[in-house]
């Protein structure tokens, strides 16, 4: 089993795990304060991440390529509250323009 | 009642429709990180939530451990957790339909069954299951053709594929960012997975941001 499989099957796994496991345990195990903030705090942070790390790091290197260009195009057409399939439609023709260019 | 129904349903349609159409990004990225086609449509089916789904095709895309991946993808996946948490005490649901339940229980079957709640629990029940059906369905066949479209077109940064994949991430933080903050927290996350990169293996940068959301999480009364 190569990582891609590794990847699809653990994921999956777990997601189901997760889902299952708050449809069945008693609510006041979750239900603390500190775990209801830090929860809605953490999807911001780990996709803020994502965005650094796939515009700017190829590997291991910090690298300003044609991608921050679509990034920049996508961050515009968030602030002119466009829908989200434009937003990526966007930045992707942008970066492939500046690819090209 | 059948009235109310009809309003449910159109509520649950109309995100259904929309938010299906993200699974053709995710179908095409998936594609361009190297995942296979069927790989893409297992995860939209199998693991079945957006989210989650993007960051086990980021890290490994950008030559993460599949470890690393997997641990991204279940912190995100963690609050479908708290969704069922508070889904249950509505759905009152046992055995295979708690697993078929659980299954579809995400933030959009949930966002719209809280948001029924004026018009009473069923209308709040119904909400849940034509929106999960319908993500599911919709979410599903969008993939499928998102993976299909970019095996046709080859060399990802040819088609701007590579920056599709944090458009997409933008757009899905961008609704969540709602105080100043929210933005300092978002933008010290930015900053604390660049600084990490050139010292850490791919993916844990990402990871080690989690302690930003601590942080600032066990510090509230």
């Amino acid at each position: 089993m190569n990582i891609y499989w590794w990847g699809v099957l653990g994921t999956s796994a777990i997601a189901f795990a997760l889902k299952y496991i708050g449809h069945s345990i008693p609510e006041r195990y979750l239900s603390h304060p500190k775990i209801q903030a830090t929860n809605l705090l953490i999807p911001i942070v780990l996709l803020s991440a994502l965005v650094g790390v796939q515009t700017f790091t190829e590997k291991t290197k910090l690298i300003l390529d044609h991608r921050a260009a679509g990034l920049g195009v996508a961050l515009i057409a968030l602030v002119l509250k466009a829908p989200f399939p434009i937003v990526v439609l966007s930045a992707a023709l942008s970066s492939a323009l500046l690819y090209h260019l | 009642m059948s009235n109310t129904r009809g309003l449910t349903l159109r509520d649950a349609l109309s995100v259904s429709i929309t938010v299906g159409a993200y699974g053709a990004a995710f179908g095409a990225a998936s594609v361009a990180a190297g995942f296979s086609v069927l790989q893409s449509c297992l995860l939209s089916l199998l693991t079945f939530s957006g989210a989650s789904q993007f960051a086990i095709i980021g890290v490994i895309g950008a030559g993460g451990s599949a470890l690393s991946g997997i641990t991204t993808a279940s912190l995100l996946g963690f609050r479908n957790g708290l969704y069922g948490l508070r889904m249950a005490p509505l759905l009152k649901i046992r055995g295979v339909k708690r697993i078929i339940g659980a299954h579809v229980t995400i933030d959009e079957s949930t966002g719209v069954a809280l948001s029924q709640e004026s018009r009473g629990i069923e209308a709040m029940r119904q909400g849940f299951w034509y929106t999960g059906f319908g993500v599911f369905i919709f979410w599903n066949l969008f993939t499928l053709a998102g993976a299909f479209g970019a095996q046709a077109m080859g060399d990802p940064a040819s088609w701007g594929l590579d920056a599709a994949v944090p458009a997409a991430f933008l757009g899905l933080v961008w609704p969540r960012l709602k105080t100043s903050v929210d933005r300092a927290l978002a933008l010290s996350a930015v900053a604390m997975a660049l600084v990490l990169t050139p010292y850490l293996p791919a993916g844990l940068p990402i990871i080690a941001t989690t302690l930003l959301a601590l942080g600032m999480g066990l510090r509230k009364k």
